[in-house]
């Protein structure tokens, strides 16, 4: 039985605007990133990768870097325990062990140019790279495919021999193409043949990656008495932990992993990639530490970016404007090993509308690029790009007014999403109504420099949220004040939210909670900071931790006056008894009488959520053109956004701008380009061309609070959601500016003026 | 990357020397924007890198009475653009100074440097050329070994140039403008600043006295062949005529067909030659606007 709640209306903390916890130690410089560890003994590694896109790797010569003066431990595949056919649940569901090992360390073949191969330990960290370069490694280069249609070619032969026969494999036809599932409810056949309107369309887009300015790090040091400890920036310290047992083939509890600050992580900075190979180069050179650090190509080339893919979609309404059926095949790019999260875009695809009659169709096609990991709201951004841009051009081609057609097929409580669960109270339509009622809405679109024009176009997205496990642990000091101890890695503000709710609960103020992320030994489980979940399950978690700190206290209370325990209450952060108004006291001068009650005051909560309550934005673009040279400028943007309860309004206002600011690259000009030979040619950021802050305007925001009932607070989770309508409100913008309609990402200048000349 | 030297010479003939001994196992460096990020990509396998900015004639810009001006080669950026009388007679050249990389970046990088780095995309190169500027080379063979080569000869291929063993580029000089001149660069690329020129333009006219003909063009494209491409073909649509659309929109559409890219990360052939067209019309208008003053 899920606990819900009634929604307050006023609270003292929540929704307030403190200066954040870790700011001072952030823009003072101070605060301590993966790139600033520095232990005794420290030697550096570096990571040799494959320069080809799918290549049989015959041998590997590594005596000539073993020689060099400085190098300490050179390492490839074999170091590691080796996988066997061992299946393993790294939290994304089971996979086989071998490939999350082979993605470390590529055995006997890599999958995409950039694939690790070998790590090298040495004095410092030139002498590591250039030992790398020293390592010979003898490739038979097989044939390689970037995309969708040159996977499948019949020619083409299996990234992985493990597929070649599976059933998901059989029923698509080729090995890189493996069927993940079939969604399907009513009949979408009949109620297609029978709608008055049917549009259809296909959809392409080029993998895109966070873009974070961070780059991946791992410091391993092996104890004498043979535990693991890493130093990592990372968005869950557990699932690093976890991970790197399964790799290490250890027990969990005999690694520590300690969480440093991060500097972007998006879902990118979930996945292990180093850790394991700082931790072999550590055993093999003695158990100093050895500290790893990639450079920016190699996060490209050999993290985990966001699928691109191919998506087909058909609509079909009646002619009062009703949607009738929607039918989609999502095939989305897993990279070299499986997981290309199209499942998530099954659950995304249909979210915003009621829709009576449906099919999904999703698979996971293998093609020569790094493994897809998550990036926000991974796999909705992709879908919402197919429906809200197909929902325009049914409403155009059917003369419906585009808000009202929404409007009225607006998914709500009780409303089925694609895959199976029914809808709880969600806020999808008081999010259409707030767009409508937006000064931007409301205002003419403004004059276009000369030569140019603009448009507008507005979408909507939705991401379900996650709840998962969190441990939060509370203690009190003498002076009111409180040590918040949890395990979520603090990537957008979290601390902040976290510490709030512990505050509101316990009736004192944000600056008097002292929130700290700390090691896997110091706190219970925790899992990733992913899913927009921190707020909402750690928060709850504090939330709990609170309450029994003040039952505890009501007990300290009763001690003082020598009443019953029933006979205290707390309220407004003041302990009271309920039959001799006399006896008061304040959360803070309890504090100070621990002494005298029994001692240090301590609680904990964890929580396990299921239910999340899924979140909904829209977005509102002004894009202005250039039709001579395509160039496009965004010149006004304004989201929408439910966020159940805004616990800190500036936090969940900066996420909204984020996600919007990523997504917005992500419609214009972000793709890996690959080379024809599989190599991406743009693997800086000078040629992986994000927004700079002149790309962009002053993103306007607007907050929905529906509360969500499952949490005490009515938290939804912010984070992701936001990055979700961008592409197809960009596209709906640029459709309206020029008349072009364009279904591939990126949008960019070249592909809009060959639009307009053709 | 291996250890390296680092040498900074006080004088021309030092930087020679360091450079004639390393051969191509040595770059020199102004503001480093282009070498530095090189050598961390292994582009160059280096014993040392020659700092020049600690070498008076390759940071000073000197005017002269006749108008033109001497640009020494490790001169920044943002010099440049701080420059009053570079603002009111070159202003072509500002365009370019003032769009390389960012702000950050525009107070190490050079305009000689733009030069040396020879890429086919340098945003310095093209005004450079409009502006008939002479590059000022000194080389190993003692005081009297200088020559003078034309911008628009000097590079030879993405990244390569006529400099040869032991030789530095010292300065960039500009003859005079002259009355009735006009020049302009515009590159294109799709975000605003940061960014790799898709394609540019630089062109510069000089107009009849009354404004109304042209009497001389250069017109020079970026991003579109090996090398910071002249366009003969466009300038000679010019050189004549009288100032009207259909003239300029000739030598617009003799840029586009003279260009000769190719299809990469940052842009497709039909959209480099599409922009060579638009950039070229554009520039030569501006030109137009800026020589009528």
């Amino acid at each position: 039985m899920v606990a819900t709640f009634e929604p307050k209306s006023e609270y003292k903390v929540i929704g307030t605007r403190p200066i954040r916890h870790d700011g001072l130690d952030k823009v003072t410089g101070r605060a301590i990133y993966g790139a600033d560890i520095k232990l005794p003994s420290m030697i550096w590694g570096a990571i040799l990768r494959s320069p080809h896109a799918h290549a049989r790797i015959k041998s590997i010569d590594t005596s000539a870097a073993e020689a060099m003066d400085g190098v300490h431990a050179v390492v490839t595949n074999a170091d590691l325990p080796q996988a066997g056919d061992k299946m393993v649940d790294l939290g994304e569901g089971v996979t086989n062990l071998k490939w999350a090992v082979d993605n470390i360390l590529a055995s006997d073949k890599a999958l995409y140019a950039g694939h690790a191969v070998a790590g090298v330990a040495a004095v410092d960290r030139y002498t590591a790279e250039e030992a790398a370069r020293a390592i010979k490694v003898e490739y038979e280069v097989l044939r390689s495919a970037t995309n969708v249609d040159d996977t499948i070619d019949p020619d083409m032969p299996a990234i992985l021999e493990e597929f070649v026969g599976s059933p998901g494999a059989e029923e698509s036809g080729h090995a890189n193409h493996v069927k993940e599932f079939t969604h399907e409810f009513g009949d979408p056949d009949a109620a297609l043949a029978e709608a008055d309107h049917v549009i259809e369309g296909e959809f392409s887009l080029e993998m895109v990656h966070q873009g974070y300015i961070e780059p991946h790090n791992a410091t391993a040091v092996w104890d004498e008495d043979g535990r693991l400890k890493i130093w990592t920036s990372t968005q869950g310290a557990f699932t690093v932990r976890q991970q790197v047992a399964a790799v290490m083939q250890m027990d969990e509890s005999k690694i520590r992993v300690t969480p440093l600050e991060i500097g972007g992580g998006f879902g990118g900075k979930i996945p292990i990639y180093l850790e394991p190979v700082a931790a072999a180069l550590s055993k093999k050179a003695g158990n100093v530490p050895v500290k790893i650090i990639m450079e920016r190509r190699s996060v490209f080339e050999g993290s985990g970016p966001a699928a691109g893919g191919k998506i087909t979609l058909k609509l079909g309404a009646t002619k009062d404007g009703k949607i009738v059926a929607a039918d989609s095949v999502l095939r989305m790019e897993a990279g070299g090993y499986p997981g290309s999260l199209v499942g998530a875009s099954g659950m995304c695809i249909y979210a915003c509308y009621n829709i009576p009659n449906m099919r999904i169709v999703g698979y996971d096609v293998l093609v020569n690029k790094p493994k897809v990991a998550a990036y926000r709201a991974p796999g909705s951004p992709q879908v919402a790009f197919a429906i809200e841009t197909l929902v325009d051009d049914l409403c155009e081609q059917a003369g419906f007014d585009k808000w009202q057609f929404r409007r009225d097929n607006a998914a709500k409580e009780g409303t089925r999403r694609g895959d199976g669960p029914i809808f709880p109270r969600i806020g999808m339509e008081e999010v259409l109504d707030a767009a409508k009622e937006t000064d931007h809405w409301n205002s003419d679109i403004g004059e276009a420099s000369p030569g140019r024009v603009r448009g507008r176009g507005f979408a909507s997205g939705y991401w379900f949220n996650v709840g998962l496990q969190s441990s939060v642990n509370l203690s009190l000091n003498n002076d009111g004040t409180v040590e918040l101890v949890e395990g979520s890695t603090d990537i957008g503000g979290t601390r902040a939210s976290i510490a709030m709710q512990a505050a509101e609960t316990l009736g004192i103020s944000a600056e008097d909670v002292n929130p700290t992320v700390v090691d896997t030994d110091t706190v219970g489980f925790t899992a990733v900071t992913g899913g927009s979940r921190v707020t909402y399950a750690t928060g709850y978690a504090a939330y709990n931790a609170s309450i029994e700190m003040i039952d505890k206290l009501k007990v300290r209370a009763s001690r003082l006056w020598s009443i019953d325990e029933e006979d205290v209450q707390f309220e407004d952060g003041v302990f009271s008894s309920k039959s001799d108004s006399e006896l008061s006291i304040g959360f803070k001068d309890l504090a100070g009488k621990l002494d005298d009650t029994g001692g240090p005051v301590t609680s904990t909560g964890s929580v396990d959520l299921e239910a999340a309550g899924g979140a909904y934005g829209t977005h509102i673009c002004d894009l202005e053109v250039d039709p001579e040279t395509g160039k496009t400028d965004v010149v006004r943007y304004t989201i929408v956004q439910d966020a159940g309860r805004a616990i800190h309004p500036s936090y969940v206002e900066g996420q909204m701008q984020g996600g919007a600011a990523q997504g917005i690259g992500w419609a214009l000009n972000e793709e890996y380009y690959m080379s024809d030979d599989g190599v991406m040619s743009n693997s800086s950021y000078l040629d992986y061309r994000m927004p700079t802050s002149l790309d962009l305007p002053n993103i306007e925001t607007v907050i929905v609070e529906v509360p969500n009932p499952v949490h005490p607070y009515g938290v939804r989770g912010v984070g992701e959601v936001p990055i979700v309508p961008p592409v197809p409100a960009v596209g709906n913008a640029l459709k309206n500016a020029i008349g072009i309609r364009l279904r591939e990402t990126p949008m960019n200048a070249g592909r809009i003026v060959a639009a307009l000349d053709s | 990357m291996h250890p390296f030297a680092y040498e900074a010479p006080t004088t021309i003939e030092g930087a020679v020397a360091v450079l004639d001994k390393h051969g191509d196992r040595a770059r020199p460096i102004a503001g480093g924007t282009d070498v530095l990020v090189q050598a961390r990509a292994n582009r160059w396998d280096l014993d040392a890198i020659v700092d020049v900015k600690n070498i008076p004639e390759l940071t000073q810009i000197s005017h002269y009475p006749d108008g033109s001006v001497s640009i020494g080669a490790a001169t920044p950026c943002y010099q440049i653009y701080e420059d009053q009388k570079i603002r009111d007679s070159f202003p072509g050249i500002i365009d370019a100074v003032e769009m390389i990389g960012g702000i950050q970046i525009q107070s190490r990088a050079a305009l000689g440097g733009n030069l040396c780095n020879s890429s086919p995309s340098a945003d310095g190169i093209c005004p450079l050329i409009a502006y008939n500027a002479v590059c000022h080379i000194a080389g190993p063979g003692g005081d009297d070994d200088h020559r003078d080569v034309a911008v628009e000869d000097f590079c030879t291929g993405p990244g390569s140039n006529v400099l040869g063993r032991g030789e530095i580029l010292v300065s960039m000089v500009l003859p005079a403008p002259g009355d009735n001149f006009g020049a302009a660069y515009e590159r294109f690329i799709p975000r605003n600043e940061m960014d790799i020129a898709v394609a540019g333009a630089g062109v510069s006219v000089k107009l009849s006295s009354d404004g109304s003909t042209f009497e001389a063009a250069r017109v020079a494209l970026a991003a579109v062949a090996p090398v910071p491409l002249v366009v003969p073909a466009a300038e000679a649509a010019l050189i004549g005529n009288a100032v009207s659309d259909d003239v300029i929109e000739a030598a617009a559409q003799a840029a586009g067909a003279a260009a000769t890219p190719i299809a990469d990360m940052r842009g497709t052939i039909e959209q480099r030659k599409h922009l060579s067209a638009v950039l070229t019309r554009r520039m030569i208008n501006k030109s137009v606007e800026r020589a009528r003053g």
